[in-house]
């Protein structure tokens, strides 16, 4: 099993390796791209409006970083963007699936802020759980690499629960990655990382960008996978307040909003 | 993934944690047990009576066992949102659903296969001769129980009082199962033991009436 989980780390460390040998694109999507679309989208909780007529498209290799204060809608937003929770009005819909909304629930990765993870499972059962739960073939070596990939083989066997919390949010985002996804949610991803764990995360990120991933993280820290960023949407009060697609000089937003971020941090 | 793929990776899921955790099954044999062995103290019951009031008593057990066994079954998906997991994975809803229900089935199952030996002699009551046939009725009972009980479990499991709330909806729902599971047990406890085809008819047809709408209603019940 160790040497099938090698062979599949080095095979996933090829960068460049066309992502159609996949096996998420053996199960869907014609191509690679995968976006997602809000359209005039409402969410109201009782009384409580958390998004108020939010219209945003995402495209396929965007890093879409998503600021705002709490209670802006940052979390909301990328729950519906996860398929789990629908708008009270206005419509969410993955453009690019080619598939239906159950199977193309296959090509997403969400890191949200539970871990998602079986305390009383072993970080492997968890993993290969997942694996065999997005229909993955080949599901021990895939677990076991990525165990390797975030540093956690040696604790493949030990339960969740006995782990730290940066030990579990590194395997949440490893179960995140593991049907190596076409669109990835990041809800605070980076709470409790080391700064081993920030640069594997970075690098990770950096790879699925160059891939063609989209990607949409929300964060209140600086941190190095906000240089990644190719488009900042700043949130409050559940409306989109700036976005730096749609203003004169994206480049100046972005680093006005890196700025800003470094600042509160 | 079919759904019963999904199902079985599901079922082999609980099973793995239940007899890790053993937190569902130890409860629910032993308040069954209790329920069961004090009874037989209270009424010292001829093998006429039990063989009237028996029926009865053993389905208020599994009942009991059953309401203790389902409330933590989506409970226990929400200390790590665990439950969002698997509803944002390629599956069928209906997959997580149908998963719950035959480990739900099969813990009650194996409460059931401790309990009916303890309450055979305890109540000094043969089941020999009608094993087979109680074992479809007990079955059929039991499919009724969790598959209503599991469901009731996923729409209770978001309130915040749930172990009450879960009883409430679950006890009226069940009573037309109750009976007819009662009458078709005592039916193979009679003198002349005879399997009732009426009552096993009806506890099909709930069966089958409960999945049906479960299947048809999945996504909603397991909606945020």
């Amino acid at each position: 099993m160790q040497r099938s989980a090698i062979s599949f780390v080095a095979k996933q460390i090829a960068l460049g390796e066309p992502r159609a040998n996949s096996q998420p694109s053996e199960r869907g999507p014609a191509g690679n791209s995968i976006g997602i679309t809000f359209e005039n989208v409402e969410k109201r909780f009782g009384s409580l409006v958390a998004l108020r007529n939010i219209s945003l498209e995402i495209r396929s290799g965007e890093f879409v970083v998503l600021l705002g204060a709490n209670g802006a809608g940052k979390t909301t937003l990328l729950r519906m963007a996860a398929q789990l929770m629908k708008p009270t009005t206005g419509s969410v819909a993955l453009t690019g699936t080619g598939s239906k909304s159950e199977d193309a629930r296959g090509f997403i990765g969400f890191v949200g802020h539970s871990t998602f993870l079986y305390d009383e499972m072993s970080a492997e059962e968890n993993l290969h759980l997942f694996a065999q739960l997005y229909g993955l073939s080949d599901t021990s070596a895939r677990a076991a690499a990525a165990l390797t990939a975030c540093g956690l083989s040696s604790r493949a066997g030990s339960l969740v629960r006995t782990f730290s919390r940066g030990m579990r949010q590194r395997l949440a985002i490893a179960r995140a990655l593991l049907n190596e996804p076409r669109l990835l949610l990041l809800d605070e991803p980076a709470a409790g990382l080391d700064r081993q764990g920030l640069a594997w995360f970075g690098t990770t990120l950096e790879r699925l960008r160059a891939e063609g991933c989209a990607i949409v993280m929300s964060t209140h820290a600086r941190n190095e996978s906000l240089d990644l960023a190719t488009r900042a949407v700043s949130l409050a009060g559940g409306r989109i307040e700036r976005d730096s697609s749609t203003e004169g000089n994206p480049t100046k937003m972005l680093a006005e909003l890196r700025s800003a971020q470094g600042g509160e941090a | 993934m079919t759904t019963s793929r999904a199902a079985a990776i599901l079922l082999a899921k609980e099973l793995r944690l239940e007899f890790r955790t053993r937190e569902l099954l130890t409860t629910t044999v032993i308040f069954a047990l209790v329920v069961v062995v004090l009874f037989s103290f209270a009424f010292e019951p001829t093998a006429a009576e039990s063989r009237r009031y028996g029926p009865g008593l053993l389905w208020i057990a599994f009942l009991f066992a059953g309401s203790l066994m389902l409330n933590p079954s989506f409970a226990r998906e929400q200390s790590n949102e665990t439950l969002d997991a698997l509803r944002m994975a390629p599956i069928a809803p209906f997959a997580i659903l149908l998963g719950k229900m035959l480990a739900n089935f099969v813990f009650l199952a194996v409460a059931e296969a401790i309990l009916v030996p303890v309450f055979a002699v305890l109540y000094n009551v043969s089941f020999s001769g009608v094993t087979g046939r109680l074992i479809l009725v007990l079955g059929l009972g039991t499919l009724g129980l969790v598959i209503t009980g599991t469901v009731f479990s996923a729409i209770s499991a978001h309130a915040r009082m749930r172990e009450l709330l879960l009883p409430l909806l679950l006890l009226p729902i069940l009573t037309p199962l109750l009976i007819a599971s009662v009458e078709a047990t005592a039916s193979l406890l009679a003198e002349q033991p005879e399997l009732d085809r009426t009552w096993v008819a009806f506890l099909a047809g709930f069966d089958i009436v409960f999945l049906t709408a479960s299947w048809l209603m999945c996504d909603y019940l397991l909606e945020e």
